[in-house]
């Protein structure tokens, strides 16, 4: 990317005159990601009406519900996060699918094309959304709302006898830091081939996107049942959905931050499930970059 | 180097063959206009020129190969594909910030520059802007580019006169300096028979007319002949005839304006009429001379 520029020996005046300034790669990559935040405001005002809602209704609750008002909740913490955090990975979904589509439905790519910026680069910055910025953003969203809830409930429980043990049962940095983990790991790595195969789907499918990425799952999960009796396909997506499993003792309580916690870096790293499908989502990528270069307006 | 060097090029759709052998040099300097009626292979050879789309056969553009180079290639050259292209969500100081970020030779000054000549708001979307604003946006912001080529694929298609008048103007006021070339494709051949040096026609994807403008003025003559000296006329072998209010006006290549002088009154034929004789007269591509 910091090639030096092409310089014609038959026209040493010219190119002196327009030296090219050759943009570095992380310039464009801002650029490019500051795009798409521009086109898809829902990346950042879907989680934030969430967390207005939830912070809405928290306080509602608290002032209405007076059993609420004496006893540290930390369900509430909980259901904040994973709220906004769906929220965000819904967004992500639509975003994917219309990433590469809209584009050429819009003729836009025409326009796109015009600029020195490659295929490669354009597909990189737009996976960047929902495995970089959508997990930055929501758990942004996410620590800010808690942070509200704590003050709000903090103000409530003043002069109780709770007061010592407000908010939830973990302290509230350890919290966050568990839920900037999450979303690194689960959403930044373990949910890349989802990503990948819908951006994949955007950039190849002549119309309606939704359902040609939505259809192979559903028709191979049929296919597999009718034939084989089996339904390991189906327990290969909801495996991928899930997330890895913590092994050892500490199964799945409900609790999402226990189930978090479980799971060390060592394991999650360790786990062959999350290279597989890091490789998955290379491959898909790379099939998305080769499609948008080829790809013509609809 | 010429700017634009293509030999064979050829770019076949399952079996419909959109550009069929094209060979085609375009020098430093020019302003091309590629003239052809609808499914030509215009756009087609301009996708290729600008890496949107593989061809087969040999094509530099600036020295590049468009298809595997097309990153490097727009840095130093830019396209306009058709008016409806600019993303209708954008505002106006989006597209700017979006320019200044991404392209090396984009002089953000120039650009507002232009646009502070027209009505156009800096907080506008796309969406917003009237067609031809649209239009005044697109090239505002491409003539803002030192680039080394232009491509215009109908840019003025949809535009009303006096917004078609302004933009050729401007074109070449604002942005033409000998050193840039041009290729443009138009269906408002009359328009910009003044701002052209070279033309070029296209037909079932092929080249069938290429001349440069000095050469089309001084080689063609149209002759609309007095009816008593229609067979003289004829005899002198006219590359195109048809009638108009129930005279006959007769297209010539290469005879002397005296000889044809004695027959009626000469004058100079648009590009469109001799495009009519061109692909009305199977044979009018072997007159087109080379360059």
């Amino acid at each position: 990317m910091s090639t030096p520029p092409n310089t014609v020996p038959g026209t040493p005046q010219e190119s002196q005159v327009t030296a090219p300034a050759i943009i570095p790669w992380t310039q464009r990559m801002y650029w490019l990601v500051r795009r798409e935040l521009w086109e898809y405001r829902s990346i950042y005002l879907a989680p934030l009406a969430a967390a207005t809602l939830f912070l809405l209704a928290f306080l509602t609750a608290f002032t209405l519900s007076p059993k609420h008002r004496h006893e540290p909740l930390d369900g509430p913490y909980d259901f904040a996060a994973v709220l906004i955090m769906g929220t965000g990975f819904i967004v992500g979904i639509f975003y994917a699918l219309d990433a590469l589509y809209g584009e050429r439905r819009d003729r836009s790519i025409l326009f796109w094309k015009s600029l020195p910026v490659s295929d490669l680069t354009t597909v990189l910055s737009k996976v960047a959304i929902p495995l970089v910025i959508l997990p930055l953003l929501t758990f942004a969203i996410a620590v800010v709302t808690q942070f509200v809830m704590l003050l709000v409930s903090g103000a409530f429980l003043l002069g109780s006898p709770h007061a010592a043990t407000l908010g939830p049962r973990m302290p509230f940095f350890h919290f966050s830091l568990m839920l900037l983990y999450h979303v690194l790991t689960v959403h930044g790595f373990w949910y890349a081939p989802i990503y990948a195969w819908l951006l994949l789907v955007s950039a190849w499918a002549p119309r309606a996107p939704f359902i040609y990425a939505f259809l192979p799952p559903f028709v191979i999960w049929g296919v597999e049942r009718l034939a084989f009796g089996t339904s390991h396909f189906l327990g290969l997506l909801l495996y991928r959905l899930a997330g890895p499993e913590p092994s050892g003792g500490a199964a799945r309580s409900g609790n999402l931050m226990d189930s978090m916690s479980a799971l060390t870096p060592v394991q999650f790293f360790s786990e062959p499930g999350l290279w597989v499908g890091l490789a998955v989502a290379a491959i898909f990528l790379a099939a998305a970059v080769r499609l948008r270069r080829y790809r013509e307006p609809i | 180097m010429p700017c634009i060097e293509a030999r064979g090029l050829r770019k076949a759709y399952g079996t419909t063959v959109a550009v069929d052998g094209i060979d085609l040099r375009v020098e430093e300097g020019r302003i091309l206009g590629l003239i052809g009626p609808n499914g030509a292979g215009k756009t087609t050879a301009l996708n290729a020129i600008l890496g949107l789309t593989p061809y087969q056969g040999q094509l530099r553009v600036l020295g590049r190969d468009p298809w595997t180079e097309r990153e490097k290639l727009m840095r130093d050259a830019c396209f306009i594909a058709d008016v409806a292209v600019l993303p209708r969500w954008m505002r106006v100081w989006q597209a700017l910030d979006y320019f200044t970020g991404v392209h090396p030779r984009f002089d953000r000054a120039k650009a507002e520059g232009f646009l502070a000549k027209t009505t156009i708001g800096r907080g506008s979307k796309v969406r917003e802007l009237s067609k031809g604003m649209v239009a005044q946006l697109h090239l505002a912001l491409v003539m803002a580019i030192d680039a080394k080529l232009l491509v215009l694929d109908e840019p003025t298609l949809g535009l009303d006169i006096l917004y078609r008048k302004q933009f050729y103007d401007s074109l070449l006021n604002d942005y033409f300096d000998r050193s840039r070339t041009i290729v443009v494709t138009t269906h408002q051949v009359e328009e910009i028979q003044d701002v052209l040096t070279d033309v070029m026609f296209i037909n079932r994807g092929r080249i069938v007319f290429d001349c440069s403008m000095e050469e089309f003025d001084s080689r063609y003559l149209e002759v609309m002949v007095n009816p008593e000296q229609i067979a003289a006329a004829r005899a002198l072998k006219p590359m195109h005839e048809r009638q108009v209010f129930g005279r006959s006006i007769l297209l010539f290549d290469r005879v002397e304006r005296q000889q044809l002088a004695a027959l009626g009154d000469v004058r100079k034929p648009s590009i469109a009429d001799l495009f009519v004789a061109v692909l009305s007269n199977p044979s009018g591509a072997a007159q087109g001379g080379p360059q």
